[in-house]
């Protein structure tokens, strides 16, 4: 019997609206894929790129980056900067040959469990629709 | 007393490197006086034989240069490795795999029906490609494998040392050799002829308010000499390249393209450069920061000109 | 290398129900890093902290991880236990396997891998935390509070009220801002001086105030707890100790000057009172409309003050620069209104009889151009028909300010009633778009208005308003009947928008608070921390912040002013040490500069290297992420722990 595909997923939650969002839907007793793990950060602005190709050059199928939406950052504006670096990150992602489902940047506040759910589901079978990603394999291809 | 053996080797390279240890001038003579240079394709004859009968470990250092691209380069690679007590990464290519890892945004097929049968002064009609081995009267005739996915020197053999650059600065390469030959050495894996710090340690340009407002390619611009180059809009890759070199590029009013590698604690040269660079766009809104990422041409190219091979991802996908 | 400890939650069954936890204990255990592993059915109980300090003290455990409920829940109860058995509270970390796992997986397995993970990220991140203290500071027990009007005079009296000396800064000759030019206040039409006066006095006469009046804010440097202020005082050459306020000086004075608490529908002279219940109670000398002190042109006043025997004039005065030193700010430097005569539509300016607002507010005052009553300001006649506009140059973010000032609604309604109590025979008319009256009695205080005889109110635009033999033609629609409308006013006022006080930006520049959008000082965050700037130990008061009423103000000033005393109220602060630190790497390139939304990054010249104040810093690593040459790190959150972490999720 062949084994369904279990997307690997890794998320960056920020601690004040992300984190807690996914708090509640926990609390809420919601149910979704258990693909995803979540880390806690400070701040959505703490994510390097860097990160991101480290996640999924050691063999993860997605990344997510939730943080919280414009306007509400508990540090003013951390989030404004991940926004910024997202979008170049994206573009550079493309030329890579990364589908743009794979790394996700979503603003979801401390109210909203039901998102959270909705985005982890939505994202954990997007990507288990597009395949693993196998990153390892693409980069040791040499002959 | 017998004098120190050292070797040099080119791989996938454009021969800058060689002409790098020429920088040294006058010096090179007191070079050849004080060391035995067993092996040198560039500069003088050899056969793989040679190198072969060679004792383990009898090279005291080799200056590997160039990436691997073909089973030659990874041959030589191994071969010196196991003759040589230590062995240099010599140049951004070997350390980082330089432009030919550029070719990491392709693959073999692409390359050869590019090189082959596509650019409009080729006529192959009958769609010949170079063949690893052919069967001849004389015997089977081969040549080297030519590899979907070029890479590192330390990606194919243990490396002690790294001198980056495209090439190495002429001063730096004489301190190097001095280092490796009568000098004191760090401890392995040490990266030598570069700084600690970010190029923007030397270079001389005035900074104000770290800001971009647009990107503009270098060609569109006359810069201002004084201003940092990025400040103008330019993107200069200095802030998250390693110094060393002098900073000669700025001098001569043109952008650091990052041909001395990463920093000590970036996992990734490239990726450090991105978000330096977005971090800083002058945009608050959706549009306005979709407008400035949409304005930098080729991120990938820009921010992995010498490092993809040597990057978290390495090559595009197949 | 640490020594780990893990200790599992069952919480009941809302972990064990479905995550395995023997088997977490049991493969934990296994771990080469992993000194001890225990379980238990309610950590968070005194039976369950029992557990963990006995563990930690049996197996001499250096950090420990916690399995449980989310952070949010129980970290510092957790934290608390390892400081009490001895541990430094960043080597406790908390694994949530109950919100993150238990609780939203049905499948146990899956349940169960998961939360190994989340277990194992813990223990990566324990393994590398450095055992932090808190950063202290010192505590400047004394607070400065830059405007004296409302806000700053309730925020000034309740600091000082509890004990803490107040520096209060004055722009002008007198406290009392805007509502000392207020002739009532809605929706009770109390007098606003007589509610206002005093409390002026009060600041006056308290022993905990020092009032600084033409001052300025000059310079501000230090941090939270700390800071260094210069400010600037204009030459007394008034004692204000000495003068009794009697005047003389001002009858031989021969330079005439617009009033400009009149805005200019009265006269003063150089040497003057700002209002007759100006506090200090002391004239002031206005050197720039002054026929001359440097040479000495005139000196009249101080000759008939020095002849009375007062002597209380100096017409040889310095600018004076006070140094101050407190541990918080509170900025309430209020509101002016927008420049009518951008409304071209309006005619302000160029037609006599078109008056802002304030304007008309003066002229309602018993102490105004006309000692209360209401005349044209071209032929001195009393208007019978006026027309009020409301959203004057407001909720127009095309052409003039794109927000409601929240006050206007209420003012004219005010106003509408004060004109057909002193012109019976009047007839007003009030232009508006909609009725704001969201406080307490203002809604029935504005029903009132509209059912007013002789007061009608017309739901539209003015489009024009221009001058013709005589009568100001005002071009409006009836958007209720659909109508065009045309009324051949006497007077039009118009209800300009508040705006923040002129000098705002340079304020802003100078204490390094942010400014919205239109200007007005930046809250740290709209709903849940509209006292304080993002800038810590800043805090805002009043208009300054946004448009709103003197309830609201007073408020506002009261809590600024419970939060500056929050922080007054020990000798010593402690900030959270997980802040961004920068490492010798750093080549002074300037990039992490102004990402900083506290300013906290700065570049030394003389290092060429970026610094963090360890004060300002918050923690959100922003700047660690965008360094290009990794040369910041955050404490306790560093790339290589987060590095950890991401193998721990994907290996």
């Amino acid at each position: 019997m062949e084994k369904t595909f279990e997307p690997k997923i890794v998320g960056f939650l920020c601690k004040w609206c992300s984190y807690a969002g996914a708090d509640l839907a926990g609390t809420s007793r919601m149910k979704y894929p258990p693909n995803l793990n979540a880390m806690r950060v400070n701040c959505s602005g703490r994510i390097d790129p860097s990160f991101v190709l480290r996640a999924l050059a050691s063999g993860a199928d997605g990344v997510l980056i939730a943080g919280c939406h414009p306007g509400d950052c508990h540090y003013t504006n951390g989030n404004v900067k991940t926004l910024r670096r997202f979008r170049l990150l994206q573009r550079m992602l493309d030329q890579f040959g990364i589908e743009r489902e794979r790394v996700r940047l979503e603003w979801i506040s401390a109210s909203e469990g039901e998102r959270y759910a909705r985005v982890v589901r939505g994202m954990t079978e997007e990507i288990r629709s597009l395949g693993p990603l196998n990153w390892k394999t693409t980069m040791e291809v040499a002959a | 007393m017998t004098k120190p053996k050292i070797a040099f080797n080119w791989a996938s390279s454009c021969g800058g490197c060689e002409i790098a240890i020429f920088e040294l001038g006058a010096k090179i003579i007191d070079l050849a006086n004080k060391v035995d240079i067993v092996f040198w394709p560039a500069v003088m004859d050899y056969k793989y034989s040679d190198l072969e009968a060679m004792p383990e470990k009898g090279i005291d250092v080799s200056f590997f240069n160039g990436a691997i691209q073909n089973s030659e380069n990874e041959h030589l690679a191994q071969l010196l490795r196991a003759k040589s007590k230590l062995l240099v990464a010599f140049g951004s290519c070997a350390y980082l795999g330089g432009i030919p890892s550029l070719a990491n945004t392709s693959n073999r097929d692409q390359i050869f029906a590019n090189s082959y049968i596509e650019t409009s002064t080729t006529e192959n009609p009958e769609k010949i490609f170079p063949q690893i081995k052919v069967q001849k009267d004389e015997g089977e005739l081969t040549i080297p494998e030519f590899y979907n996915t070029v890479k590192t020197l330390d990606q194919v053999v243990d490396v002690d040392y790294y001198v980056p650059g495209c090439p190495p600065v002429g001063e730096q390469v004489s301190k190097v050799i001095s280092q490796f030959v009568g000098g004191e050495l760090p401890p392995i894996g040490a990266v030598l002829g570069a700084s600690e710090k970010s190029l923007c340690h030397e270079c001389k340009r005035v900074r104000t308010d770290k800001k971009i407002t647009k990107i503009v390619r270098s060609y569109q611009t006359i810069p201002d000499h004084q201003k940092c180059l990025l400040e103008q809009g330019i993107i200069c890759m200095g802030p998250a390249t390693r110094g060393g070199c002098g900073s000669i590029c700025l001098d001569a009013n043109m952008p650091c393209r990052g041909c001395y590698g990463p920093l000590p604690k970036a996992i990734d040269q490239g990726a450090k450069m991105l978000s330096a660079l977005s971090s800083i766009f002058d945009a608050d809104s959706e549009e306005d920061i979709q407008r400035l990422a949409d304005s930098v041409p080729d991120p990938l190219g820009t921010f992995y000109r010498f490092g993809l091979a040597h990057s978290l991802l390495r090559r595009t996908k197949q | 290398m640490k020594r780990v400890g893990l200790f599992v939650c069952h919480c009941g069954l809302n972990i064990a129900r479905t995550v395995d936890i023997k088997d977490i204990v049991e493969k934990t255990s296994k771990r080469s890093d992993i000194v001890f592993a225990a379980d238990h059915k309610y950590l968070c109980s005194e039976p369950g902290q029992a557990l963990i300090k006995d563990s930690i003290r049996q197996h001499k455990l250096d950090a420990i991880v916690v399995a449980a409920c989310s952070p949010a829940m129980h970290e510092a109860t957790f934290k608390t236990i390892a400081q009490l058995s001895g541990l430094n509270k960043y080597n406790c970390e908390i694994a949530n396997i109950r919100e993150q796992s238990s609780w939203v997986h049905d499948d146990p397995q899956k349940a169960t891998e998961k939360a190994h993970i989340i277990v194992s990220e813990a223990i990566e991140k324990v393994k590398l935390n450095e055992p932090l203290q808190p950063i202290t500071v010192p505590v400047t027990r004394k607070v400065l509070i830059i405007g004296g009007g409302i806000a700053g005079i309730r925020a000034s009296l309740d600091v000082a009220n509890a004990g803490y000396q107040v520096y209060l800064v004055e722009k002008s000759g007198s406290i009392g801002g805007r509502m000392a030019q207020l002739s009532e206040t809605f929706p009770t039409l109390d007098c606003a001086i007589c509610i206002l006066g005093p409390l002026m006095v009060e600041v006056y006469r308290h022993p905990n105030i020092k009032l600084l009046r033409l001052s300025q804010v000059e310079e501000v440097r230090g941090y939270i707890g700390n800071f260094k202020v210069k400010v600037r005082q204009e030459p007394e050459y008034v004692d204000v100790a000495k003068c009794n306020a009697c005047g003389e000086c001002a009858k031989v004075c021969p330079a005439d000057v617009p009033n400009e608490f009149d805005f200019g529908l009265t006269w003063r002279k150089a040497i003057y009172t700002p209002f007759a219940q100006a506090v200090p109670p002391a004239y002031v000398l206005d050197a720039k409309n002054c026929l001359g002190l440097l040479p000495q042109a005139c000196g009249e006043c101080k000759k008939a003050c020095d002849q009375l025997g007062t002597a209380c004039m100096n017409l040889d005065a310095w600018p004076q620069t006070h140094e101050l030193e407190v541990g918080a700010i509170i900025v309430a430097t209020g509101y002016e209104l927008y420049d009518a005569t951008k409304l071209t539509e309006y005619g302000y300016g160029t037609c006599p009889d078109v008056m802002t607002s304030i304007e008309f507010e003066r002229m309602l005052s018993a102490s105004g151009p006309t000692l209360g009553e209401i005349r044209r300001p071209s032929d001195g006649r009393v208007p019978r028909e006026i027309v009020f506009i409301q959203c004057a140059g407001q909720r127009e973010p095309e052409t003039a300010l794109p927000y409601c000032s929240k006050i206007c609604c209420m003012y004219t309604a005010r106003h509408a009633m004060m004109f057909r109590e002193k012109v019976p025979e009047g007839q007003a008319y009030v232009f508006y778009m909609d009725i704001r009256a969201g406080g307490k009695g203002y809604e029935e205080f504005v029903k009132r208005c509209q059912e007013e005889r002789g007061l009608l109110y017309l739901r539209g635009r003015v489009a024009k308003v221009y001058e013709e033999n005589g009568k100001l033609i005002v071009k409006g629609v009836d958007t209720i009947s659909g109508k065009r409308v045309q009324i051949n006013a006497d007077l039009v006022v118009l209800a300009v928008g508040m705006i923040p006080s002129a000098g705002s930006k340079e304020l802003a520049s100078t204490l390094k608070a942010s400014l919205d959008a239109n200007g007005f000082f930046s809250e740290a965050h709209p709903k849940l921390r509209p006292l304080e700037s993002p800038t810590a130990g800043i805090y805002l008061a009043g208009a300054g912040q946004a448009p709103k009423d003197i309830p609201e103000t007073v408020a506002q000033a009261s809590g600024a002013a419970a939060k500056a005393l929050d922080l007054l109220s020990s000798p010593t602060l402690e900030r959270e040490p997980t802040v961004a630190q920068v490492l010798e790497t750093c080549s002074g390139c300037g990039i992490c500069i102004p990402l900083c939304p506290y300013e906290a990054l700065t570049l030394n010249a003389n290092t060429n290297q970026a610094e963090v104040s360890e004060a300002l810093c918050e923690g959100c690593g922003t700047c660690v992420a965008s360094c290009p040459s990794s040369s910041l790190s955050l404490r306790n959150l560093t790339d290589q722990q987060i590095l950890a972490m991401i193998e721990a999720i994907v290996a």
